[in-house]
């Protein structure tokens, strides 16, 4: 790394100075070249690298727009569902932030889906990158909250019902069950007291959180280094000058190159907000547009896509307090990955084909249990979901069988980069 | 407790899903937002058939008035009826007491229906009323079998007989077995005139769910446009970095 650079640049006059002023008191110019311009990334990261930045920009977009949302949401039973469609129909651009705000929501799953996938594919939760994997997977849990948390706030029938679903899980727990839901809900049945501490939930504790979890994200994956598509540590070859051979600066390479991908992830984002905001059902369900109804339930139940695969796993259990514990299970292996894989090779590229096959089974499980959980359970899609839910598990389970005997190839010193 | 709301919410997902209507065919609405002369004839309608006992208590008089193609004039000389002032939203003075007296149920505000129901449910519904004494109202419908909701608009449908392939259950829940409509009274409209009456109303229905929407379809031609070219001269822009990174 370069000094801390406290002489202003030639010719840089009153802005110079001034940034030397700043630097003697704040260590501004320091965290820049440390964390952006003197990080050094590999040169080869694929497609699958942008996914990371843009759930940083689904995160300031949620917040953002969040902010606008809170200065007209009433968090009351009594005024949540009018308070809402106020914001729908009489707040200057409200549908829009709304909007926004909605599909920020299912965005930042599909891109943190994504991302995770990455992961996944090149061996990102390896050593020496095992914190840094659990403080993404520590972000992805506080998502769930905030995404069910939220999910309360329009007091639509479908927010009343899901909420109602899925805090009757914690009842599985047991000897407390009874307790713990009532402890979560502040009430015997979903309330207006739920209602109120669902939103200090979702507007504050967990937003901070996250905000904290996603900096020492960030802090971790720059003291170890990205990883990349070839899995070979950069940081082992080093030129004369200390700067790794296959790395390129943070900025400007990789920040002209994301924003390549934010532009084409805000076209996406827009043909949504602008011409599908309820994605057909996905994004905003039919039955959240009727104020919840304590008396009637939806016909059909079935939490926002995000949470299905998961939901998917619970239904396919006969014993429901272990239906739960296995959802539990489901979403909680992921942090025990690191110490699952035994393989001495991260990527894709060079693993065997043991891997291919069980992440290939995986991932096919996972949208195939995602589209599962949005079906009605009749017996056939039940069957399916188990057989589904026995290829997830053994992509965990047997990994550290497969991930040892698996024949891998030999790992290049250097990465892969055809330059053009 | 826990386990009847467990079994409740995992039991209950397959016989609701075929109560949600999976054996009932609804026809295609094919609504346009932006006909402004169906969304007009479908203002006129809502407000002398559906508002005497519907709100829509999210819509504004005069926001509709802007948003249909009307002035504030002709709002208040052709849709304005009770004495509210044009800034108020579509409320109804129907005493809730009342109505769940005469009616069995208080009808739902319409502000959102066809977003909660979709517009197909809607006309399909509009057009399914057929007579049948055994009901109070002496109307029931396929779509919605038992509804509370008699048949307002017989007199411009006429009056409908359901043909059945087999014989109503002891419930009255037919509609597993129902054949087909038959026009045993003429109305004023004709079948295609009826249609067409229902198809604005539940246009109008479609606006009144979203007022916002025909803003944001128009809104995102620019700003999509807008990302293209930004996205273009960013892609430009790396591949210039790019070329130091051999």
């Amino acid at each position: 790394m370069g000094s801390t650079s406290q002489t202003p640049q030639a010719g840089g006059g009153r802005l110079a100075a001034l940034t030397a002023w700043i630097d003697e008191r704040f260590p501004m110019t320091k965290l820049w070249k440390e964390q952006v311009s003197e990080y050094y990334a590999p040169k080869n990261m694929n497609f699958w690298y942008f996914f990371g930045s843009l759930a940083m920009l689904v995160l300031v977009i949620q917040i953002l727009t969040g902010i606008f949302l809170t200065m007209n949401y009433k968090p009351s039973a009594a005024d949540a569902f009018g308070s809402v469609e106020y914001i729908m129909r009489d707040v200057e651009w409200g549908w829009l932030i709304r909007y926004m705000h909605s599909t920020g929501a299912s965005a930042f799953f599909v891109v943190v889906y994504l991302h995770m996938f990455r992961a996944l594919l090149y061996g990102s939760y390896q050593k020496p990158r095992e914190l840094l994997w659990i403080f993404g997977m520590l972000i992805y849990f506080v998502l769930m909250g905030l995404a069910f948390f939220g999910y309360l706030l329009p007091w639509g029938n479908m927010s009343y019902w899901g909420a109602q679903v899925i805090v009757s899980l914690f009842g599985a727990v047991p000897v407390v069950g009874d307790s713990l839901m009532e402890w979560i809900r502040g009430d015997y049945y979903i309330s207006d007291i739920t209602l109120n501490r669902f939103f200090a939930l979702h507007v504050i504790a967990l937003p901070l959180a996250l905000v904290f979890l996603v900096i020492a994200h960030l802090m971790a994956l720059h003291e170890v280094g990205s990883n990349n598509p070839d899995g070979v540590e950069i940081k082992k070859v080093k030129g004369p000058d200390g700067i790794p051979l296959d790395g390129i600066a943070f900025h400007p390479y990789y920040t002209v190159k994301d924003i390549v991908g934010v532009g084409v992830f805000l076209i996406i984002f827009s043909l949504v907000i602008f011409y599908a905001p309820t994605m057909g059902g996905l994004f905003l369900e039919g039955p959240n547009f009727e104020p919840a109804n304590p008396l009637q339930t939806p016909p059909h139940i079935a939490p926002v896509w995000y949470f299905t695969p998961f939901y998917a796993i619970l239904r396919a259990v006969p014993s429901k307090s272990m239906g739960a514990l296995l959802m539990g299970a489901a979403v909680v292996l992921f942090v025990f990955l690191p110490w699952l894989d035994r393989s001495k090779v991260k990527s894709i590229r060079y693993r065997g084909p043991l891997f291919k096959f069980f992440l290939t089974a995986f991932t096919i499980s996972f949208v195939a249990l995602g589209w599962l959980g949005l079906q009605p359970a009749t017996p056939l899609f039940t069957n399916m979901a188990r057989v589904f839910a026995l290829f997830y598990f053994a992509f965990f389970l047997l990994m550290p069988w497969y991930s040892s005997i698996d024949k891998t190839k030999p790992v290049p010193t250097r990465v892969t980069y055809h330059a053009h | 407790m826990r386990t009847k709301l467990l079994v409740l919410a995992v039991a209950l997902l397959p016989v609701a899903a075929f109560a949600a209507g999976g054996t009932v065919h609804l026809d295609k609405a094919s609504v346009d937002v932006s006909n402004k002369a169906s969304l007009q004839r479908g203002a006129r309608n809502f407000v002398n058939y559906c508002l005497g006992c519907h709100s829509a208590k999210f819509m504004r008089y005069n926001r509709m008035a802007a948003d249909i193609g009307i002035t504030e004039q002709q709002l208040i000389d052709n849709l304005m009826f009770t004495g509210e002032r044009p800034f108020d939203t579509m409320r109804i003075g129907i005493n809730p007491d009342d109505a769940k007296r005469w009616f069995g149920v208080v009808p739902p505000d319409l502000s959102l229906i066809a977003r909660a129901r979709g517009a197909d449910y809607l006309y399909t519904f509009l057009r399914s009323f057929y007579a049948d004494p055994s009901k109070a109202s002496g109307w029931n419908n396929t779509v919605l079998p038992g509804t509370a909701m008699p048949h307002v608009l017989w007199s411009q449908q006429g009056i409908q007989e359901a043909v059945w392939a087999g014989e109503p259950n002891a419930q009255g829940d037919v509609s597993h077995e129902f054949k087909e409509f038959r026009l045993a009274k003429p109305g004023t409209l004709s079948p295609q005139e009826y249609d067409e009456f229902v198809r604005d109303t539940v246009n109008f229905l479609v606006y009144v769910g979203e007022p916002a929407q025909l803003q944001r379809r128009s809104l995102g031609f620019p700003v999509i446009a807008f990302l293209i070219f930004f996205t273009v001269l960013a892609y430009a822009m790396k591949k210039e970095y790019w070329k130091d990174v051999k």
